[in-house]
């Protein structure tokens, strides 16, 4: 009973959020709808980090190197294959990561804790040097520009006078298209057997290999799929953009997806895209408002560790089961 | 052969500063099980406050005076770590998880990063004097900076004295005794606390040397501590994390390796490097000296 009310109120919940979406690009206006597909696209990357942190216990300081390979990975296709269509974007973008991740995941889930963190966050390193050092491929400092791509196969085109406002407009559903797909798969993925097995390995890794899980390759997926997930933000990431530099690759990029998720809670599964939303916001804001917006950011993340460590998503279920339990009363 | 000696010279030079920065993040590690993502911005900072106060100086003092003033760095970072470790780590321990360390270090980052670039503002920051002062001696026919043999005679110096401090004193023992098992250690009456606060703060003081030793020779720049975290980072894989040995050696592979790949594949010599640790890796899971202090 309870559990069939949790989950209806859950679901008109998603709906009306989801509704809530669809009619933004026609109440607010462009920059907007263009923040907020950022918000999107970052949230995407956030809920795959989340599986390795929150769901196999794993904290990977190197994240920005997936999501700087499927941007990357963009901007060379589109300069050295002429590729346009953003759905081949997305093919050879998240394969190349998933590829990336397979190499670098071999070598970090030999290790857990403090050195999993910092193998991931080092190897990271090695893509971020390749682009930075690399000036003849990558351009250097200077970055790689793309065209605007073309969506659904080739059947939306963006050229000619007012292509950008078109393109903003009709990339903000296509990113919402994705965003919801990558919610259904990650919820399908988490409460799957797989998904309950890597619980089992957070919680105590030893005992799941004393019941003869295959603990190592269970974290191998695990980091296989994260970084897949992140890098399929990258690719969504840099048609707005349509600029990439290093930077994205560079490891405290890695420390903002983890802020994100810390922001709005890694102990739940809603928690990365809530807080990867409001760190946008909370972001933009910060840079716009002053010019030392890192130094805002780093109290806020400071205060947060010490404060509140559960995030925006257990302060929130917090307060509702404590206005629950007085209302009993 | 002038070339080579020359070479190896570099590579020496490179690795006390680079064992500096290693050594204070590897003791507090195998003391606390902390690792400081800050720990490169607190390399920087020891580097601008060297520069700051040698800049000052420059014009009143004879020059031999200002290496009186070179630890200034170290001073100030040592005493930031005794700050940083009461006011935002203590509260962490008992809560247990190792990623809310890494965070609240990686805020201290972020803050120290804009703090830096507030202070100093944007323009690198040289000090040279010291190295015009010492000029340069010549070994078989090259000539070499004298300044680059006095880091490395630091690195070294450096290098006895934590030996000295961690395993011929009681205090080192009293550190070594926590590192090893922390209750225990408090059960017998060693102020635990005190004990993580100095080896915060003398870990602390070490980087701090380090970015204090290398600014008359490179300038002090806005990102350099984000390089050397990660330089610091392949040095601790390579020789074991929390372990002072493996600092040591981890630092001299990764400098001759630099050299190397700055002479024969510039390109990609850090790719190169990333490459040898992670072999390491595959061989010694722990580092070559992993384990505690």
């Amino acid at each position: 009973m309870m559990q069939n009310t949790s989950l209806r109120s859950a679901t008109i919940a998603g709906f009306s959020i989801l509704a809530g979406l669809l009619v933004v690009p026609f109440i607010l206006d462009p920059y907007q709808t263009l923040l907020l597909t950022y918000g999107l696209v970052m949230a995407i990357a956030a809920l795959g980090f989340n599986l390795l942190l929150g769901y196999t216990g794993l904290l990977s300081f190197g994240h920005s190197a997936y999501f700087g390979a499927g941007a990357y990975a963009v901007a060379l296709s589109a300069k050295y294959l002429g590729v346009t269509s953003m759905e081949a974007f997305i093919a050879i973008g998240v394969l190349s990561t998933a590829l990336i991740a397979a190499v670098f995941g071999a070598i970090c889930v030999r290790h857990t804790k403090i050195f999993f963190a910092i193998l991931a966050m080092a190897l990271s390193q090695v893509i971020w040097t390749l682009a930075y050092k690399l000036y003849d491929i990558t351009n250097g400092t200077d970055g790689l520009n793309i065209p605007f791509p073309t969506l659904l196969g080739g059947s939306m085109e963006f050229v000619g006078s007012g292509s950008y406002q078109r393109f903003v407009n009709a990339y903000y559903f296509y990113v919402i298209g994705f965003f919801i797909a990558a919610l259904v798969v990650m919820w399908v993925i988490v409460n799957s057997p797989f998904g309950k097995v890597l619980q089992s390995i957070r919680d105590n890794d030893v005992r799941a290999e004393f019941i003869g899980m295959p603990v190592k390759l269970y974290r191998w997926f695990a980091f296989i799929i994260s970084g897949s997930f992140t890098g399929l933000a990258g690719v969504l990431w840099i048609p707005l953009n349509r600029h990439v530099t290093p930077d994205v690759l560079h490891w405290p990029f890695s420390g903002e997806i983890v802020f994100m998720t810390v922001l709005g809670g890694f102990k739940s599964f809603i928690g990365p895209v809530v807080g990867a939303l409001f760190f946008n916001y909370l972001k933009t804001y910060a840079i716009a408002w002053t010019e030392y917006w890192q130094m805002l950011l780093g109290i806020v993340l400071v205060v947060l560790v010490i404060a509140l460590p559960t995030g925006i998503v257990g302060i929130i279920s917090n307060l509702a089961s404590r206005m629950r339990a007085g209302g009993k009363q | 052969m002038d070339i080579f000696v020359f070479q190896i010279l570099n590579s020496l030079f490179y690795a006390s500063v680079l064992f500096l920065i290693a050594a204070g993040l590897s003791l507090i590690y195998g003391v606390m099980g902390i690792v400081n993502l800050a720990h490169g911005s607190f390399f920087a900072l020891g580097a601008y406050v060297t520069a700051t106060a040698l800049r000052a100086a420059g014009d009143v003092v004879p020059a031999p005076v200002l290496f009186l003033l070179l630890p200034t760095g170290a001073i100030v970072v040592g005493l930031v770590g005794l700050v940083v470790e009461p006011v935002l780590l203590r509260t962490l321990y008992k809560r247990g998880g190792e990623e809310y360390p890494l965070l609240i270090t990686f805020g201290l980052l972020l803050i120290l990063e804009d703090a830096m670039r507030f202070i100093w503002g944007g323009n690198p920051l040289p000090a040279g004097k010291l190295v015009e002062y010492l000029g340069s001696i010549s070994i078989l026919d090259l000539s070499y900076p004298a300044y680059g043999l006095f880091v490395i005679a630091i690195g070294a110096v450096a290098g006895i004295g934590l030996w000295l401090f961690v395993y011929k004193t009681r205090f080192g023992s009293v550190l070594r005794a926590t590192s090893q098992d922390m209750k225990m250690a408090s059960n017998l009456g060693v102020n635990t606390s005190m004990v993580y606060m100095a080896a915060f703060g003398v870990g602390s003081l070490m980087v701090g040397l380090g970015g204090a030793i290398i600014v008359p020779y490179q300038t002090a720049v806005l990102g350099m501590g984000m390089d050397a975290l990660i330089l610091a980072f392949v040095v601790v894989v390579i020789g074991g994390l929390g372990s002072l040995k493996g600092a040591l050696v981890g630092a001299l592979a990764v400098s001759f390796v630099r050299t190397l790949g700055i002479q024969f594949f510039p390109e990609i010599e850090l790719a190169v490097l990333y490459i040898i640790a992670a072999l390491v890796l595959l061989v010694r899971p722990t580092g070559l000296f992993g384990g505690k202090i």
